[in-house]
């Protein structure tokens, strides 16, 4: 399926269900333990409910870092 | 001290993190300055890089106390979303809040701003709303249960200074109890000065230190800055009048005529 990821279109190969999870797809991308905060089509999703988020084809997510700012 | 909230701070002057020549420059403009607490955001991580891990852990290792702000949100919900995703990154309530309602001049959506805000304080979000010196937008924050107001002295990174200080004036002498930071359109540290001067409880600069050909020096005169203003205003300066009056006294002057 075909993901957003922070802009770009990203192709996830369909592995099951629990591969398209938010949490497992953070890991599959290299976002691992980094310290982050996400969002699915513009919606929070808390870090305890990314491993019940299920990310379907077109879906846009935001994994968003600390960083500079004013 | 500074009072914000449940929270007594050491220093007047808040610092922003964004737009130094380096990330170790910045964090020695912070000690320089002696802040004790500093602005940050949220945005794009990239995989690889990792920028933000690195920049998270330097600004912990400065010890000073973190302001998430939704810079760039232009609507309700967007600012909303990103406070909820700053209290979790961040482990904080605290959120400098922002909904931009003009790209050229950055100033806020005061509508907006005060939707978000009711939302935000009835979530228990402690609040800091980048405001203008507007007294009914003043009192319709205060009213949705923000307790610091921190309107804008000019457009953000403009350098301009005070533009309105009759205005900025006017909204302290209508807000006695609140803490009013000035945030946004500081140049020079005479500026942060005049802002303290006028009574205001604290100023928030970005451009002015990072920008500065050193950034690091000027942190330091904005910090002198700051305090003397605040001291100034404590002292109870003199009117402002019109015509002069002689300060050497006219009694036991020769007449030499």
């Amino acid at each position: 399926m075909k993901i957003r990821v922070n802009g770009a279109w990203r192709e996830v190969l369909d592995s099951g269900a629990a591969a398209a999870t938010l949490e497992a797809l953070l890991h599959r991308f290299g976002f691992g333990n980094a310290t982050v905060a996400t969002a699915v089509n513009g919606e929070f999703v808390p870090h305890g409910a990314r491993g019940r988020c299920l990310v379907q084809e077109g879906d846009r997510i935001e994994v968003l870092a600390p960083m500079q700012g004013g | 001290m500074l009072d914000l909230y449940d929270v007594q701070l050491a220093s007047r002057l808040l610092l922003g993190t964004a737009r130094y020549p380096s990330p170790s420059i910045m964090a020695e403009a912070v000690r320089a300055a002696g802040a004790a607490m500093v602005t940050v955001s949220l945005r794009r991580e990239a995989s690889g890089e990792r920028a933000g891990q690195g920049f998270w852990s330097l600004v912990r290792s400065l010890g000073v106390r973190v302001l998430p702000n939704t810079a760039g949100c232009h609507t309700v919900k967007e600012a909303v979303t990103t406070a909820h995703m700053a209290r979790e990154l961040f482990d904080t309530p605290w959120i400098k809040l922002e909904v931009i309602g003009e790209d050229d001049t950055l100033q806020p959506d005061v509508i907006g701003l005060v939707e978000a805000a009711r939302v935000l304080v009835q979530e228990d979000f402690r609040v800091l709303p980048y405001c203008t010196e507007d007294l009914v937008v003043a009192d319709r924050l205060v009213t949705a249960g923000c307790e610091v107001l921190m309107p804008w002295g000019a457009p953000i990174g403009s350098g301009r200074g005070l533009n309105n200080p009759f205005g900025l004036r006017a909204l302290r002498a209508h807000f006695p109890q609140v803490a009013l930071i000035v945030d946004a359109g500081i140049g020079m540290p005479s500026h942060a000065a005049a802002a303290m001067e006028l009574g205001f409880d604290g100023v928030l600069i970005n451009s002015a230190v990072a920008q500065a050909r050193q950034p690091v020096a000027m942190a330091r005169a904005f910090a002198q800055a700051v305090e003397a203003g605040h001291a100034a205003f404590l002292a109870g300066p003199i009117p402002a009048r019109d015509m002069a009056v002689p300060s050497t006294p006219l009694i036991g002057k020769a007449f030499l005529a």
